[in-house]
This record gives C-alpha cells, sequence and structure tokens, in this order.
C-alpha cells in the first residue's frame, strides 16, 4: 500500500457527520435508533483506509504505564504532567543536547501524517498524526560513525503512573531502531494528532512513530534517546525474547508464537466487519523493504 | 420455597446472554467489539465451571443436598457458554473460513487447548439427562470426571493467550486448583 495522502481519506467532519446524517434518519424513522443497530452503521465494503475516529484513537490504547486495559491509559493519564518536559539526546554523537519540548515545537514544524497502526495483538487503526521525521532531530547532535542504533527511553515516574509500581514490564519502557530504520523519513516523531495536541493517553508530549513496525515498537513519553554501537535490548524483548524480536515488522508471513498475524481486525469498523489480510511492512514495503534486503525476516523477526 | 431455586438459578443464569445480546443489538461493545463478546462469552464459560465445581464442596460444607440439584444445570450452561464462545471466533471473527481456523486449531496452542475443551463438553452434554444416567450407571460417573479435565484445559487456554498481564487468569486457575484439591483431599479423608 502507498502512502495515504489526505485527499483519499474521509475528513473527520464529514466522516463523524456521515454517523450522525443516519443516526438523524434514524431518530426520525422511528423509536429505535438505526444508527445503533451495529450492521446497519458500517458503510459496506473494504474501509482500510478510513481514519479511525478520535474517540476511537483515544480511548483504546496499550499504555502498561497507566494500566493493562485498554481503558486504562484514557482514565489513568488524565492529571499527567507533561509540562516542562526535556529530552536528552546522546551517546555516539558529537553534539549530547538537552532539548525542551518547548524549544522542538519551535524548532521543528509539525505536519499531518496519516499512517496505518499495526498491533501486535491483531487489530489496527488509521491516525492522523502531527509530526515530524526523527532524522531532522537527530541531524541536531551529529550522529558519530559508531552511531549504529537508536535506543529510545520513555519516563519512568511511578508515582504519576500507576502501572509502572507493578513489574509488568522492565521500567521505564525501552524500544530500538537500527540507524538507517531511525533516519527513514517515515519514521515520525510525533506531537500532536487529528490536529490537536498530542492526548497524554496518546504519549504525549512526545513518542515515536514507525509505521511499518508493530505498535509496541512505537515508544511514548520519550525523555532520552541514546545512540549506540551495540543492539540495545527493548522491554518486550526482555520480557519474552522468543514472541518479541528487535525488528518486530509486520509481516503477515511471521506468526507470533501463540497466535496468528496473517490477518486483522480493524478498529471501529463493528461486529460484521470482516478481517482483512495483513499487508507485509504494514503496506509500507514499497518505502522500507530495501532496508531489509537479503535479511531473513524469519531468523530476524 | 424450594420448587423456585431452579427455576431461579435458570433465569440468572441466563442474565449474561440477555447482557451481551443488548450490547450487540444496541452496539454497546467499543471499538473492538468481536473481542468484547469472545473475552465476554469465555469469560462467563469459566465462571460457570467454577460455579459448577462448587456445588459439591458446598453441599459437603453446608451438609445440604439441595446444592447437587443444581449441578446438571449449572453444567449445561458450561456448553451453552462454550459454545457462544466458540461460534464466536467461527462464525464473527473468521466468518466460516474453515481453511484459516483449521490451521489456527493445529498451530495455535491456546486454540488447541480451548478446540480440545469444548469437545470434550460434547459428551457430558448429550449424557446430561436422566435416562443417560439410567443407561451408563458407573460410567456415568468416570465420564462425567471429564470436567476436571476440561476445567484444567480452560485454565490453560486463558493462560495462553495473555500477552502479559497474567493476574486474571491466574485468579481463575488459584479457584479451579481449590476446588479440585477439595476433590482429592475429601476422597482421602474417605477412603
Amino acid at each position: 500500500m502507498k502512502k495515504i495522502k489526505y485527499s483519499e481519506i474521509t475528513p473527520e467532519k464529514i466522516y463523524n457527520n456521515r454517523r450522525s446524517f443516519v443516526k438523524s434518519i434514524g431518530f426520525g424513522a422511528s423509536s429505535l435508533a438505526i444508527s445503533s443497530l451495529p450492521f446497519l452503521n458500517n458503510a459496506i465494503g473494504n474501509e482500510q483506509n478510513n481514519l479511525t475516529s478520535y474517540k476511537d484513537i483515544t480511548t483504546y490504547n496499550n499504555y502498561y504505564e497507566f494500566g493493562t486495559s485498554k481503558g486504562d491509559p484514557y482514565k489513568n493519564s488524565k492529571n499527567f504532567k507533561t509540562k516542562p518536559w526535556e529530552i536528552s539526546i546522546e551517546g555516539e554523537v558529537e553534539k549530547p543536547i538537552k532539548i525542551s519540548m518547548d524549544e522542538i515545537s519551535k524548532s521543528f514544524t509539525s505536519e499531518e501524517r496519516i499512517y496505518r497502526l499495526r498491533c501486535v495483538e491483531g487489530w489496527s487503526m488509521v491516525i492522523p498524526w502531527m509530526g515530524f521525521s526523527l532524522s531532522k532531530l537527530l541531524s541536531k547532535v551529529n550522529p558519530t560513525s559508531k552511531a549504529k542504533f537508536v535506543a529510545f527511553e520513555s519516563v519512568y515516574d511511578p508515582e504519576q503512573m500507576k502501572g509502572q509500581r507493578y513489574p509488568v514490564l522492565n521500567w521505564p519502557y525501552k524500544e530500538g531502531l537500527r540507524i538507517d530504520e531511525a533516519m527513514h523519513p517515515l519514521t515520525t516523531v510525533v506531537t500532536g494528532l487529528y490536529n490537536k495536541e498530542l492526548p497524554n493517553q496518546n504519549g504525549a508530549p512526545l513518542r515515536i512513530f514507525i509505521p511499518w513496525k508493530y505498535g509496541f515498537k512505537s515508544a511514548k513519553a520519550i525523555v532520552k534517546i541514546k545512540l549506540i554501537e551495540k543492539m540495545p535490548t527493548s522491554s518486550w524483548m526482555w520480557a519474552s525474547p522468543r514472541e518479541y524480536g528487535f525488528y518486530s515488522n509486520v509481516n503477515p508471513n511471521v506468526d507470533h508464537p501463540r497466535w496468528s498475524q496473517a490477518t486483522e481486525r480493524i478498529i471501529g469498523e463493528g461486529i460484521w466487519a470482516p478481517r482483512v489480510k495483513t499487508l507485509m511492512f504494514n503496506g509500507y514495503g514499497d518505502e522500507v523493504a530495501n532496508l531489509y534486503t537479503g535479511m531473513d525476516l524469519k531468523k530476524y523477526f | 420455597m424450594k420448587k423456585y431455586y431452579k427455576p431461579s438459578i435458570f433465569f440468572l443464569s441466563l442474565i449474561p446472554f440477555v447482557l451481551i445480546f443488548y450490547k450487540i443489538i444496541f452496539n454497546k461493545l467499543g471499538p473492538e467489539p468481536v473481542k468484547e463478546i469472545t473475552h465476554f462469552t469465555g469469560e462467563w464459560t469459566l465462571l460457570f465451571i467454577i460455579f459448577t465445581l462448587s456445588m459439591s464442596p458446598l453441599k459437603k460444607i453446608t451438609k445440604l443436598n439441595i446444592w447437587i440439584s443444581f449441578r446438571r444445570m449449572l453444567g449445561l450452561f458450561i456448553f451453552f457458554y462454550a459454545t457462544l464462545h466458540m461460534l464466536t471466533y467461527v462464525v464473527i471473527d473468521y466468518r466460516l473460513d474453515f481453511q484459516s481456523i483449521s490451521k489456527d486449531i493445529l498451530t495455535k496452542k491456546f486454540i488447541f487447548v480451548g478446540f480440545a475443551a469444548w469437545v470434550l463438553l460434547l459428551p457430558l452434554a448429550l449424557t446430561s439427562s436422566r435416562k443417560a444416567l439410567f443407561y451408563l450407571k458407573d460410567k456415568w460417573k468416570k465420564l462425567h470426571r471429564l470436567i476436571y479435565v476440561i476445567a484444567i484445559l480452560g485454565v490453560t487456554h486463558f493462560i495462553w493467550l495473555v500477552k502479559k498481564d497474567l493476574t486474571e487468569p491466574l485468579i481463575y486457575t488459584v479457584i479451579i486448583l481449590i476446588l479440585l484439591l477439595f476433590r482429592f483431599k475429601f476422597r482421602r479423608i474417605k477412603n
């Protein structure tokens, strides 16, 4: 799948209006709201490219720092303090820096980037992120020739993040990319979504997003970016190395040891919508497949 | 008074079904409705396993025989919710795509044990009548001890599907193990 152009996608307003339009007919026509019947409120056909609603994007999250249920992050992150915020970029770089969130917002213009998110659990969304390429941020520090990998570290604050009071994962959350993956233009520093500030439950104030990898690779609430020579161990690799590899590229041909990755459910499409086939590299193969030429992706999963 | 016990339990046992039916009709299942139905029916299957396995310990503790008279109905509700659970997966989630389903059953261990548990429930549901009890005599009791195996398979199914946080499946496991140990211990004391 190609990058989805904004013009190809129904804007949120019209998208939402569609539902309220159906709803108004429903209320008018009978005492039973037609739109509340799940098999009627979904347009027929493939909606793989339709934007997921703001509500679903912001209430259905995997963010174990705020709890392991999908609704927990929305409930438990309301009072999370994201101001002030500082990010340290360090390691194999010529000019390590500590940069504040304000400075980042001033120095880099965020643009709308509509990407598909595929969770390792087998569901997907289409999200209109606001952000810019990570390569721009990294060019500020001049990585040295020893910088082969990039390690991301999320905030550790069990006072505010009650999920961190339990050893579900080894806190703080850690993720990593190979340097060429990190420098790829699709790898995005996210600062917002739906043209609004990034909500806390989606990783405020700053997260990364790598559209061709399973969602857990895209670390949230980042405080440290370290360029290093050796491959880092991510939190999920540490938790279960047999199940979660360093690359974690979306790949319908390599199953999770316990469940299939061949298909996915699209969030918000309702109960009668079929599963859709998962695409290699989540549909971004044209852009990123060349990063992995000659690699056995079954071995380097 | 006693004659109202069984019908009351019957209608109480239908409440989860009515609830999920309501949620389906009125679209109250949240962003991932199919998963919601699957989890809901799965959890109620495990709960009914727990209820069913609790009857004979309750009889022994309270020294009231009445508990045993609820056991068959509760057991049939295990089968009822397990079948809804299985059908959600086969019909709603995979839309009768038997190729994918059989591949899942053969290669994914959590689906294999779940499916095995449902298959093992079949002979128990089929021989739940008084007539079957009469014809099978001693064999009936042996056959219906399969429920212990089914209970273990059921919680294993839950443990294997969870991504990381094992709290919930472990609570079920502990309760079921206690209920199974109770039988083991009691039999030894009796001998």
